[in-house]
């Protein structure tokens, strides 16, 4: 609240000229982050959205035809598309709470104890973030590998067999297994920095006043940090929704359980580069950019208490 | 085609780097964008350069044999990555409007998906036409529509059976010959202790499957490029169900495989003893050889595909190669120079032979004594080429691909996926394959005939 009347006493203010001076050079120093903006970020979208509503069929080659909003039509009635949606709902489903969860458990340890281990600990579970996606999704295939990976060896020391982890029946498993490794990391130091910046005088009080250390961890700690939670999962509902660079790696050891339209970027992906329908492709990324904006602004608005936005 | 994921992670790798070697070339502002790409080295700075995108193993010294032996005319070499990676870059040049090499490696299969595109040149205007007698008449078939020719064939893969002689003898089992002998012989291996399976029947097995559809008399696609707009399918024959119902059954009773081709485990699975058949194009061997984890006991043959009818004996082709002049090319005539001589000298190909282990579409070295006598090592010296893939090649007649090929392959790896998990027949499977493609060219416009 104080810092709004600030700005506003600002604005408020009668322009002098040393002001309006500044306000130019401002622009000055703006103008190269505009420009790299606008050449390759507004233009393509721009082209896109243009492509999007325009169609070529293969056997119309060459000739571009304006078709208003007719791909979006087919986009939306389109069941690979509405089924690669629903399939990307569930992952958001399981992989989101999954996530977040294991994040703020291993946060909250991390900042009960103090110990050289916790250090050591917060490191290691940080380490897979740093490993590129498409790197660490490589390495999964080999480990979910019925003839390389380890798992054959595990189950046999109890004398069973390993399940398939790249057949169709579980490579969801497997898939929301590589995004939480990978990610786990980066949310937990996000809410590990948050739960630094917490006075620990406040814990002080809790403890005069009774509370133990869970009902600190869930009843302080949490409400406290709610902001920081809110954004994570914005993050993990959209990288979620776009869900791509993993499924398309495993791809190559496990074509039939992963087709090439699993997820809707994949399909967008496929659309564009492997079937040459760039129109087609525009109009699905715009649609899938499309609930992914309204998805993430519904969840905003709901967490508008929690995120501190109201 | 024989991508792995470990190649392609390689091949995103190097595209990563050729892009950052672009960039830093831009900003130095110094020399030609051709210079700059060139993989190889020039040798004559001042001639015209062509630009050429392929990855055959070893080409760079195809090039520089090339390049050596002509003074007017250069090639500038850049490897843009394997089959789908290349076809990604090439169709995304093609929507640009820019950005295509001069001469590009396709294989035969995707032909008709480019020039329907109206992307690649018809090189009877520089006289194409006249090589027809110096490649066979399948490769031939493959690259051409009537008058025009599309692209100058290199590389083909005519197919037979490479087999684990030391399995089939431990066993006291009889080489097939016919499907039905297969079949059999997939089960007396079985019952002789074969812990393993006869071969396997990868479901994304793509141009392999449509090999082994074609050898019953199966025809797709009637698709004439002079004719752009229509397209005949018929994916859903009595042949192919046949065919595939075959498998099936094989598959049923556990006698054959069904793990996707060009995995890391499927190419240990090859040589370590878990197939005893690897049903193989011309260029199998070479690609065995290169794989590691291999039986050291192993001891392999070639033989003849089995037939259907031994009467009338069917020869089939898996995969193979040709160069295309790019619609973009400002320099349509040299670039189809460079397409038609790249590979038409004994020097060009006995590195092609020894060093990629490709098998020559190029009649005068297909006929050679030197080649059909090569004996191979790997096949304790058995000359494969003369007993086995000869006969192949010779009698391949070619095939009709589609216009939207890697929609159709994708398709059928589905399908196929689908019937091995779900227990679906044959007969679902295709006719899933038949109404999906027939949807689909209608949607893009095409007039369908089924």
């Amino acid at each position: 609240m104080s810092l709004g009347s600030r700005v506003e006493a600002g604005t408020a203010r009668p322009t002098s000229k040393i002001a309006s001076r500044r306000q130019r050079w401002g622009y000055v120093y703006v103008a190269p982050f505009a420009a790299v903006f606008a050449v390759f970020l507004v233009l393509p979208l721009g082209y896109a959205l243009w492509m999007s509503l325009h169609n070529k069929g293969i056997a119309t080659a060459g000739r571009s035809v304006f078709v208003g909003a007719d791909n979006y039509v087919k986009a939306f009635t389109d069941p690979v598309f509405l089924e690669g949606l629903w399939r990307v709902l569930r992952f958001v489903l399981v992989m989101v709470p999954v996530q977040i969860v294991v994040a703020l458990v291993a946060a909250l340890l991390l900042d009960t104890l103090a110990t050289r281990l916790s250090r050591a600990t917060r490191l290691l579970i940080f380490v897979p973030y740093a490993i590129p996606a498409v790197i660490g999704a490589l390495m999964w295939g080999f480990l979910y590998s019925p003839r390389f990976g380890p798992a054959q060896d595990v189950f046999g020391l109890l004398g069973l067999t390993a399940p398939n982890f790249l057949s169709s029946a579980n490579i969801f498993g497997s898939l929301v297994n590589i995004v939480t490794w990978q990610w786990v990391g980066y949310y937990m130091i996000i809410i590990y920095a948050a739960l630094r910046s917490i006075d620990p005088s406040v814990y002080e009080a809790a403890v005069l006043d009774g509370a133990d250390g869970r009902q600190i961890a869930l009843r302080i700690k949490v409400p406290m940090i709610s902001s920081s939670m809110v954004m994570i999962v914005v993050f993990a509902l959209i990288g979620t929704l776009q869900f791509f660079t993993e499924p398309q790696v495993l791809r190559s050891s496990a074509q039939g359980a992963i087709p090439s339209d699993y997820t809707p970027n994949m399909y967008a992906f496929a659309t564009a580069f492997n079937y040459s329908q760039f129109n087609y492709a525009s109009t699905l990324a715009f649609a899938l950019g499309f609930l992914v904006f309204v998805g993430s602004y519904v969840f905003l608005f709901l967490t508008r208490k929690q995120s501190g936005l109201k | 085609m024989r991508t792995s994921a470990r190649r392609r992670g390689v091949a995103a790798a190097a595209a990563v780097a050729v892009s950052a070697v672009g960039l830093t070339a831009c900003s130095g502002g110094g020399g030609s964008a051709a210079e700059a790409t060139c993989t190889n080295e020039i040798k004559q700075p001042d001639a015209a350069q062509v630009t050429v995108w392929a990855w055959y193993p070893a080409f760079e010294s195809v090039v520089d044999n090339f390049n050596e032996m002509h003074t007017d005319l250069q090639v500038c070499w850049t490897n843009a990555g394997q089959g789908a990676d290349e076809y990604n870059k090439f169709q995304t040049a093609i929507e640009a409007g820019t950005g295509a090499p001069d001469v590009i490696m396709l294989e035969a299969e995707v032909l008709p998906t480019f020039t329907i595109l109206e992307s690649l040149v018809d090189l009877s205007e520089y006289g194409a036409a006249e090589l027809e007698g110096d490649y066979t008449a399948g490769s031939w078939s493959d690259v051409s529509n009537g008058d025009a020719v599309y692209a100058i064939p290199v590389d083909g893969g005519p197919m037979g059976m490479l087999y684990r002689t030391d399995i089939f003898e431990e066993y006291g089992v009889e080489v097939p010959t016919t499907w039905d002998e297969f079949a059999t012989a997939a089960q007396d291996l079985r019952d002789a202790g074969f812990e393993g399976h006869i071969t396997d029947f990868p479901t994304n097995g793509n141009a392999l499957n449509y090999a082994l559809f074609a050898q019953n008399g199966w025809e797709p696609f009637q698709y004439d490029a002079a004719k752009p707009t229509e397209v005949g399918i018929t994916v859903d024959s009595p042949e192919a169900e046949e065919v595939l119902s075959y498998w099936k059954g094989l598959i049923d009773d556990d006698l054959v495989a069904t793990e996707d081709a060009f995995t890391t485990d499927y190419n240990a699975a090859l040589v370590d003893g878990t197939y005893a058949v690897y049903l193989a194009a011309a260029w199998g061997p070479g690609y065995l050889q290169g794989l590691s984890e291999a039986d050291a006991d192993a001891e392999w043959r070639a033989a003849p595909l089995p037939q259907w009818d031994p009467e009338n004996p069917v020869q089939v082709n898996w995969g193979g190669s040709t160069f295309a002049v790019t619609t973009q090319s400002e320099q349509p005539e040299a670039a189809a120079t460079v397409a038609k001589e790249l590979f038409d000298t004994d020097e060009a190909w006995k590195l092609g032979v020894e060093e990629a282990a490709l098998w020559p579409q190029w009649k005068p070295m297909l006929e050679s004594d030197w080649f059909t006598g090569l004996e191979a090592p790997f096949f304790g010296g058995q000359k494969i080429n003369e007993e086995v893939f000869l006969d192949a090649a010779n009698g391949y007649e070619g095939f009709s691909f589609s216009p939207f090929q890697v929609y159709a392959y994708d398709q059928q790896t589905q399908a196929l996926y689908d019937m091995v998990q779900n227990g679906t027949d044959a007969a679902t499977a295709l006719g899933t394959v038949q109404d999906g493609l027939v949807q689909y060219a209608t949607e893009q416009g095409f007039t369908v005939s089924e």
